[in-house]
């Protein structure tokens, strides 16, 4: 009679090192997707292209000497934010799709943590969106928006942040759809009004105080306003472009990442199992 | 304690089991029981909608249960689901492969999920012992000379293959089958199920199978045959056949009405048909029923039924029955 070598091997293993090995794949083959995928990789470019090359730059023409600081540089801080959240939250429809190819079944009937799982899908959204990044600093540098390296290592470990916020968005939106037709139609209707709300494109500071309700209601706004708290510290143009202090804004990203992630989790697990 | 688990005596064991599914309404399983001993090998039948497919991925803890108690390895599916997915590999239905990765890339990150290896970008920078494995699986089952290609490029059948390599990648002591041979050739159907009976015979390893192809059912150990979610019928081959179809003998004669009157003179019963007088062996064996008979025989012919005929009986008369 065999006995399953495998209980030795995790124990061995241990836990939490078989936990963190089977992240890293799911992870990683997320991020391999992306990579053999060339339309993918051309289209996370356009968006950012559009945003930051042509509206950025064309109000920056007409603006800038109006609001008080360079209105490209605020777009593009904008536009960062929100690429990081929008693409890892637009990611997570991958969890449709392997449920609609099957491939969701091989993974759940893996001995591995739910929540691995989901995190690992997170986290390889995340590596997407911030190789994605890599990319838009470089069209910046282009088109005048230079920011140099000790503002990128500052502004890091926030970029990391806030892709996990829009990860765990997209687990939490994600667990309430069935189908990917569905996500594809629903996203945009989310995703669209937190791009004005959040700020990334038009000044939000001094908005009447129902639009300033709305605006803290919507996730993204935390993680425009975390880049630019950190982006703008220290510097006049804060003053008129952050909405709150860094610890503020950090706090409520990991308040909200945590409620999304676990809520999103916890929803999503059990509409795969209770059918 | 993990490292000291042996595999219960029963691999298998399932009470009340009932699934309703959302909205529906009736039972798609409907209050089951079974049990399946470690190492056998059961195949699980019924047509298409009989609560198969709902009741493999009920016990590979894919889908919750509405009620009735579960056990699988000798874990509870409730309480002990990771354990239940250490020791179970499974061949869906469907194919659950990710076809934007290779055949191997698919195999390597299911070793990694099952804990067997660290996980290494490639398959150069996996250890020996991966390496090897993965090499002669993929050669038992010929598909070794593209185990590096995208899965887009498979067919149905080079899918199928796949996922079998993949699923006894981490030696599993139960394997769950949910038609594992649907649109294979004949060839690599039998390649398969070489493979397959060899390691349940050779290793031990339970086989749990779900099929359509009664041949592939005949060489199981015990058959259990499940119609609109309920067990109709259980038991080994010869027996399943034995309970529903009765056995009988063909028998005729030149001129027929000579043998008609020798039968009802020896009070025994007999049906006429188009192809002769058909005398059931419920009653009698057939070397003494025929010694009794002097009429010269044109006919005579034993009926066995095939595995085939007795769970179509199954099936006709658990309809006409009505069951739900």
């Amino acid at each position: 009679m065999p006995i399953s070598k495998l209980s030795e091997v995790m124990k061995e293993m241990g836990m939490l090192k078989y936990e963190s090995q089977a992240l890293l794949t799911i992870a990683y083959r997320d991020w391999v997707k992306l990579v053999r995928d060339r339309t993918r990789i051309i289209a996370t470019f356009v968006f950012p292209f559009m945003f930051i090359a042509i509206l950025g730059k064309s109000f920056d023409a007409n603006l800038s000497d109006t609001i008080g600081y360079n209105y490209l540089t605020f777009v593009f801080i904008g536009v960062l934010g929100q690429t990081l959240f929008q693409s890892t939250a637009s990611g997570i429809i991958s969890l449709i799709e392997d449920r609609e190819t099957d491939f969701s079944q091989e993974i759940f009937v893996t001995p591995v943590s739910r929540y691995t799982i989901i995190l690992g899908k997170i986290v390889g959204e995340t590596c997407v969106s911030l190789t994605q990044i890599i990319g838009i600093i470089g069209l910046g540098f282009l088109i005048g928006v230079r920011l140099n390296i000790s503002e990128i290592i500052v502004m890091a470990p926030a970029m990391l942040l806030i892709s996990l916020l829009g990860g765990a968005f997209g687990v939490f939106v994600m667990s309430y759809l069935n189908t990917q037709r569905l996500a594809n139609q629903v996203f945009p209707f989310l995703l669209f009004p937190q791009f004005f709300l959040a700020g990334v494109f038009n000044p939000i500071k001094g908005n009447p105080f129902a639009y300033q309700v709305m605006t803290h209601l919507a996730p993204m706004t935390y993680a425009v306003d975390l880049l630019r708290s950190i982006f703008y510290h220290n510097r006049p143009e804060g003053a008129l472009t952050i909405l709150h202090s860094t610890l503020i804004n950090t706090t409520a990203v990991i308040g909200l990442i945590l409620i999304f992630f676990i809520l999103g989790t916890k929803r999503f697990v059990s509409r795969e199992r209770n059918r | 304690m993990l490292n000291s688990y042996s595999m219960p005596d029963l691999a298998v064991e399932v009470t009340d089991l009932v699934k309703t599914y959302d909205k529906a309404t009736f039972n798609a399983v409907d209050g089951i029981s079974f049990s399946i001993e470690s190492g056998k090998f059961v195949a699980f039948l019924g047509p298409n909608g009989a609560g198969k497919t709902t009741t493999i991925s009920i016990l590979t803890t894919t889908l919750a249960k509405s009620s009735g108690k579960v056990t699988v390895a000798g874990f509870n599916i409730d309480s002990q689901p990771a354990k239940v997915r250490q020791h179970i590999g499974i061949i869906f239905q469907k194919a659950s492969l990710d076809r934007n990765l290779t055949a191997e890339e698919n195999i390597r990150f299911h070793a990694i999920l099952y804990g067997m290896y660290s996980f290494r970008p490639t398959f150069k920078m996996m250890p020996p012992a991966y390496q090897k494995r993965v090499t002669d699986l993929a050669g038992i089952l010929g598909i070794e000379d593209v185990l590096f290609n995208p899965i887009k490029t498979y067919s149905g059948g080079m899918q199928r293959k796949l996922e079998l390599v993949r699923s006894l990648m981490h030696e599993p002591t139960i394997l769950f089958l949910d038609e594992p041979t649907a649109g294979l050739d004949p060839l690599s159907r039998r390649a398969l199920w070489d493979y397959i009976k060899s390691i349940n015979k050779e290793k031990g390893t339970t086989v749990f199978l779900t099929t359509h192809y009664l041949d592939e059912a005949d060489g199981a150990d015990r058959i259990i045959v499940i119609n609109k979610g309920k067990i109709v019928s259980e038991g080994t081959t010869t027996q399943i056949k034995k309970n529903l179809i009765n056995q009988y003998l063909l028998l005729d004669s030149e001129p027929r009405h000579v043998l008609m009157k020798e039968l009802a003179d020896k009070g025994i019963k007999y049906l006429v048909t188009d192809n002769g007088l058909q005398v059931d062996l419920d009653e009698y064996e057939p070397q003494e029923l025929i010694t009794k008979i002097k009429t010269k025989l044109t006919i005579l012919q034993t009926h066995t039924p095939s595995l085939e005929d007795a769970y179509l009986e199954i099936i006709r008369s658990n309809e006409g029955n009505g069951n739900a």
